[in-house]
């Protein structure tokens, strides 16, 4: 019984099925899932959808932040993605084809690949912190997206391409399977081969890692493709669900959800031990979160506040300082100063 | 001058880290116009003790005095405003900020409230002349030599109305001229009545400045000693702490096989690193260790460093079974056969987060590659057949390593270098700060392995440790091999001589 | 002993900068990419001259600059504190939204001009203070923080209106619509507020204890504290003061705008991020100047105006601006690794 109360997911969870049980006990169609045409449709159905984007740029945050490091651009990555994929399929004489929106989500994906490579580069090889290598593409992204688009929102009709976000497969949102699929391949590369613990390992101590030998430049850059990658197959959900590219709407403010997911979900900034599962808990919860916080009448665009306030309840509690202290106030009562505690820490 | 009161007096100080004692109950006074040298080898407690003093942290236990009144100061800036200044081993100070400033900022000459840059440079002119340092206070810190930097350290530690200065290893990157300078300064300093405490591991420094001498070992104090009554060597041995009937070297069966050319596993020419080591040779045989005895300062980590990649070669050249190799990084010398154990553990050797069972198979994993991953029985069984050969305690796999203890770390670590089954292993200081029981097993492990045929480098600041465990020993000072000798033709007393022998170049020019 | 320090002293003299020049690059090594800026600016204002056909550099023009990025340089003066601890502070463009509708919403509600001007600097000061507690005293790393405080003021803007709301105020409209003639030469309050700010900021900065902390922080924080310095009250104060120039950006924006629109600076604070460290800033701390963060953004506001007359698409705009961020990190992270490297 304490082992489970002490799992790092026993928290999250707590608060996804409170979140989940509140809104059942004020709004019971809340939990019903309806069949039509062979596709599940209900609020809940909506939620699993509605978080592909978030989940897929979640999942390759949460590999970046554990070898202790930030990607900024994930949100202008998804613009450049989408940017590219809609001017392929606007430029074609067959919008509809199957084949060309194929080629086109290919490309997107492989210039996302590219993109996640130079944030790589300039943190891996060039070594400038991460917070600062991937400022430079979130703020440059939007440009080359926009560029691509002509300064335009490029809107197209294209009904393989919208299959993305709204189809069903298997009577579930072909969206959401995106994401579940970039779950299990995630969670089968860290269990089948050794990158989960040698990821964590960079993450935790760089040094003593690369006295073992291991090769963190190659884990770090890695990571940031990874990162690069999903990011831009949430652009081409996003771009797919308003059948256009807005190069400055898409992926606004994600990297900052994408963060708050991770942190929900138990991974440390600080990098290190990383959970994917946790992740995935800590998109949910956004998710419902942001569902909960619309059915109580709120506009979608207040619902900032209500993130700004669990940023702040969760680094409090995550916050060593803070956890450090407690428990060194209840060992013994120390009249020395905050200030002091860091000295002698160093 | 025992008559004068001490101005500072520290009884009983005890400091703990968790379960380990950083200071046990030590005692130390300084008196005013007095230079007292803290002597100890890594972990004695030198540097706990001085932040005991200058209250960057407080004691568990004990009473500091200044000038017979009880203190206790919640940081460095009270003690400095009491009167005690320190220069710290690392240089401390700001590189983006002026000279001037660095020496001043915190207590800015101002004129009606805002400061003034120029009465600030005026003044630190006038101290910086005071240093024979004749260098623009306006320019910026960063732009100087480390030399410079640490000379405006101590400017900035006197320019306060100092009663005490400590100066923690002042002069580790100080040439000979800066040296004088600094002694000149600080014998004014003592003329007129400052209490000076003095770190250094030179110890031609120390018997050339100190007047009195504090000795600690594993945060225990051994005594306090005059100076002039001390000998070089004695010294030496009460840091060491080495005891009197000592054992003799381990027999090698075949003694006279150690130097044949044709058995040599890795053979070292011209090693020079940086500032650490300059022009060393080594030789190591199947089947030997190698002890490295040194105080230190001598090199003897930057040798570990030149051997196993982990520190960027300038010269010299590592031939591994008479073929010559580049390692240019730890991974590269790894696939030589060639690890390495730091001498810091918990900084450089584990990771802590991360179970025993990870941190075991770590190196071996990282060998075999990402995507060759080790499957997780065989993981399993191999951890714990290391931990069950090297009795790692607890023996729970899933454990954090950050929560063993210190001896039990280092096995961790031990084990994930030999799960490579290397043909040399360079373990710097693997028995420090662990228990004895811990210690005896490690030495007895490294003879075991080396009687299988493993090459070892074993680097120890215990005399007796070193001529125990290695076949040959050698002796390193001021960043090079002074000597190889067989541990059979050594004993603890001849060793120490060799460790402590002053270097003829290093008198006054 | 004294002729042996003569001669000690003689042979450090090579250590001194021999001629003005050297003494000048000792001293103010660390200006040299705040130079490069102004090198930027001059150069873009040449290029700017001869594309237009000596039709750019002209009063009006220049005038206009200071007038089109008051707020920017505002944002940059409050950044340019934070960086200088080796922070970040990416509210800033959230929290001058929400002053900004903030203000419009109670100029509107009939709120005097004397009681809402103070209610929208307190309201940013408000924000950036609790940023910097989190930073400070729960150990939360700068840009986890700030995201807290983007969030925040966002949210909130959002909840003051959904909308723009019209300003009507003849007090706030006068910072903006008066100008302040010499000739072809104007300047409008709000730009002279801009300039004060950066003025008082330059003069805390390099002549207060506050000021010399501010930079011994960034440098590094450990000695700092080793050296006495009032470390956490000074890092906080950095976020407050961002904070109080973010409301101080809200009330310029919303006299410059006429209007408070809660969608007012979405991604400026990457902006002032940028024109901080075009302007020299190093974004690890303890290197930079506000007066090169003011070349930086009018860099950045010569760059928009060039492009506004090519007629070219404001996307280059990000692309150039992303360009010259890359540009200096990486000649700052090689300014770094040449000074660590000497150590």
């Amino acid at each position: 019984m304490t082992a489970i109360y002490k799992h790092r997911l026993f928290w999250p969870i707590v608060a996804l099925l409170t979140l989940i049980v509140v809104n059942a006990v004020a709004r019971p169609q809340f939990i019903k899932i309806t069949m039509r045409d062979g596709e599940l449709y209900g609020p809940l159905i909506s939620i699993l959808r509605e978080s592909a984007p978030l989940m897929l740029v979640a999942l390759g945050m949460t590999i970046v932040i554990a070898t202790r490091g930030i990607d900024l651009s994930v949100g202008a990555t998804m613009a450049v993605s989408g940017a590219v994929a809609l001017t392929i399929i606007d430029g074609s004489d067959d919008p509809g084809n199957v084949g060309t929106v194929l080629i086109a989500c290919v490309v997107a994906v492989l210039v996302s690949l590219v993109l996640g490579a130079w944030n790589g580069f300039l943190v891996s090889v060039v070594g400038i912190q991460p917070i600062i290598a991937t400022l430079v593409l979130m703020l440059a992204g939007r440009g080359v997206a926009l560029l691509i688009t002509g300064g335009f929102i490029t809107t197209v009709n294209s009904e393989p391409f919208a299959f993305i976000a709204s189809g069903y497969l298997f009577a579930l949102p072909f969206a959401f399977l995106i994401g579940l699929v970039a779950i299990i391949v995630l969670s089968l590369v860290e269990r089948r081969t050794a990158l989960g613990v040698l990821t964590e390992a960079v993450g935790i101590n760089p040094e003593a890692s690369r006295l073992a030998g291991v090769r963190s430049r190659s884990i770090i850059w890695g990571a940031y493709m990874v990162s690069g990658m999903l990011a831009g197959i949430a652009g081409l959900i996003y771009a797919s669900n308003i059948k256009a590219a807005d190069a400055n709407a898409a992926g606004v403010f994600i990297e900052l959800y994408a963060i708050l997911a991770v942190v929900l979900g138990g991974t440390s900034l600080n990098g290190g031990k990383f959970s994917i599962a946790g992740t995935v808990v800590g998109v949910l919860i956004i998710q419902t979160l942001e569902s909960t916080i619309l059915f109580l009448g709120v506009s979608s665009a207040q619902s900032p506040v209500f993130f700004a306030v669990v940023v702040v309840i969760v680094v409090i509690v995550q916050s060593s300082r803070l956890r450090d202290g407690l428990a060194a106030l209840s060992t013994r009562l120390r009249s020395r100063s905050e200030a002091d505690e860091k000295v002698e820490v160093a | 001058m025992d008559e004068v009161r001490p101005l500072l007096e520290l009884t009983g100080a005890t400091v703990r880290f968790g379960a380990d004692a950083a200071l046990d109950h030590v005692d130390f006074r300084l008196f005013p116009g007095e230079v007292h040298s803290l002597m100890g080898e890594n972990g004695a407690g030198k540097s706990t003790l001085i932040k005991a003093i200058t209250g960057a942290l407080a004691m568990d236990e004990g009473e500091l005095r200044l000038a017979g009144e009880r203190v206790a100061f919640a940081s460095p800036h009270e003690a400095q405003r009491a009167g005690i200044s320190t220069v710290y081993q690392e240089i401390e100070l700001l590189p983006n900020l002026s000279v001037a400033e660095n020496i001043f900022l915190g207590r800015e000459p101002r004129r009606s409230g805002v400061i003034s840059r120029q009465l600030m440079r005026e003044r630190a002119a006038g101290l910086l002349q005071e240093l024979g340092l004749s260098i623009d206070p306006g320019s910026l810190l960063g732009t100087h030599s480390v030399a410079v930097q640490q000379l405006v350290a101590i400017a900035r530690a006197i320019s306060a109305d100092v009663r005490v200065l400590v100066l923690d290893e002042p002069t580790s990157s100080l040439d000979l001229d800066e040296v004088a300078e600094l002694f000149r300064l600080i014998r004014e300093l003592k003329a007129r009545g400052v209490a000076i405490l003095f770190v250094s591991h030179f110890l031609d420094q120390v018997y050339e400045l100190a007047d009195r001498i504090t000795v600690l070992r594993d945060g225990a104090m051994v005594g306090e000693y005059l100076t002039g009554e001390l000998l070089r060597i004695d010294l030496v041995q009460k840091m060491l702490g080495r005891e009197i009937g000592e054992v003799r070297a381990r027999g090698r069966a075949s003694e006279d096989d150690a130097d044949e050319a044709s058995a040599a596993v890795l053979r070292a020419r011209g090693l020079s690193v940086g500032q650490g080591i300059a022009d060393a040779d080594v030789d190591l045989a199947e089947g030997e260790v190698l002890g490295v005895a040194g105080l230190l300062g001598s090199g003897r980590t930057s040798l570990a460093h030149g051997l196993t990649g982990v520190a960027h070669l300038e010269a010299g050249v590592i031939r591994i079974e008479s073929e010559a190799v580049r390692l240019d990084s730890p991974r590269h010398a790894i696939s030589f056969g060639v690890v390495y154990s730091s001498e810091n553990r918990r900084r450089d050797g584990i990771v802590a987060e991360l179970s025993v069972v990870d941190n075991i198979t770590l190196a071996l994993q990282s060998e075999r590659g990402v995507f060759r991953r080790i499957p997780p029985a065989r993981r399993r069984e191999l951890a714990a057949s290391w931990v069950d050969a090297l009795d790692i305690r607890p023996p729970d796999l899933d454990r954090p390593v950050g929560t063993l203890s210190g001896g039990n770390q280092q096995k961790v670590l031990l084990a994930r270098l030999l799960a490579l089954s290397p043909r040399v292993l360079v373990l710097d200081e693997p028995t420090r700060g662990i228990d004895v029981g811990a210690k005896v097993e490690i030495q007895n492990l490294v003879a075991e392995l080396a009687d299988n045929g493993m090459s070892v480098v074993f680097i120890s600041a215990e005399l007796e440790e070193v001529l125990r465990v290695g076949d040959r020993v050698a002796v390193m000072r001021d960043g090079r091999i002074v000597e190889t000798v067989a541990a059979a033709d050594l004993t603890a007393d001849s060793l120490l001589a060799l460790v402590a022998q002053p270097d003829e170049d290093e008198g006054e020019d | 002993m004294a002729a042996m320090t003569m001669a000690r002293a003689e042979t450090r003299t090579k250590e001194r900068g021999e001629s003005p020049v050297q003494t000048f690059i000792s001293r103010h090594g660390g200006m040299m990419p705040s130079f490069a800026a102004v090198l930027i600016l001059i150069l873009l204002f040449i290029g700017g001259e001869i594309f237009l056909r000596g039709d750019f550099i002209t009063p009006r023009n220049i005038s206009a600059l200071l007038l089109d990025n008051a707020v920017l340089l505002v944002l940059a003066v409050g950044m340019t504190f934070v960086i200088l601890t080796g922070g970040i502070d990416l509210s800033v463009g959230s929290v001058m939204a929400f002053t900004g509708i903030l203000g419009a919403k109670m100029l509107g509600d009939g709120v005097p001009v004397g009681i809402a001007i103070p209610a929208i600097l307190l309201g940013g000061a408000a924000i950036g203070l609790l940023i910097g507690i989190l930073v400070q005293y729960f150990g939360v790393q700068p840009f986890i923080a700030s995201l807290a405080g983007l969030f925040l003021g966002r949210g909130l803007a959002y909840i003051v209106s959904l909308s723009s709301i019209k300003v009507e105020n003849d007090a706030v409209l006068w910072l903006q619509s008066t100008r302040i003639r010499l000739g072809d030469w104007y300047i409008t309050p709000t730009g002279i507020i801009a300039l004060t700010t950066v003025a008082v900021a330059a003069f805390v900065l390099h002549l207060t204890r506050f000021g010399r902390t501010i930079y011994a922080i960034g440098g590094n924080e450990q000695s700092a504290r080793l050296m006495g310095l009032k470390v956490g009250r000074a890092k906080i104060a950095a976020y407050v003061i961002s904070g109080f120039c973010a409301g101080l950006a809200g009330l310029l924006l919303t006299a410059y705008s006429g209007a408070g629109y809660p969608r007012n600076g979405i991604g400026t604070e990457l902006d002032a991020i940028a024109a901080v460290v075009i302007g020299g800033t190093l974004l690890t701390g303890g290197r930079g100047y506000v007066l090169g963060s003011m070349v930086g953004v009018f860099v950045y506001g010569t760059i928009k105006t060039i492009i506004n007359f090519m007629g070219a698409e404001q996307s280059w705009m990000q692309i150039i601006v992303g360009s010259l961020l890359l540009l200096f990190i990486v000649v700052q992270r090689a300014i770094v690794a040449r000074s660590e490297g000497r150590r």
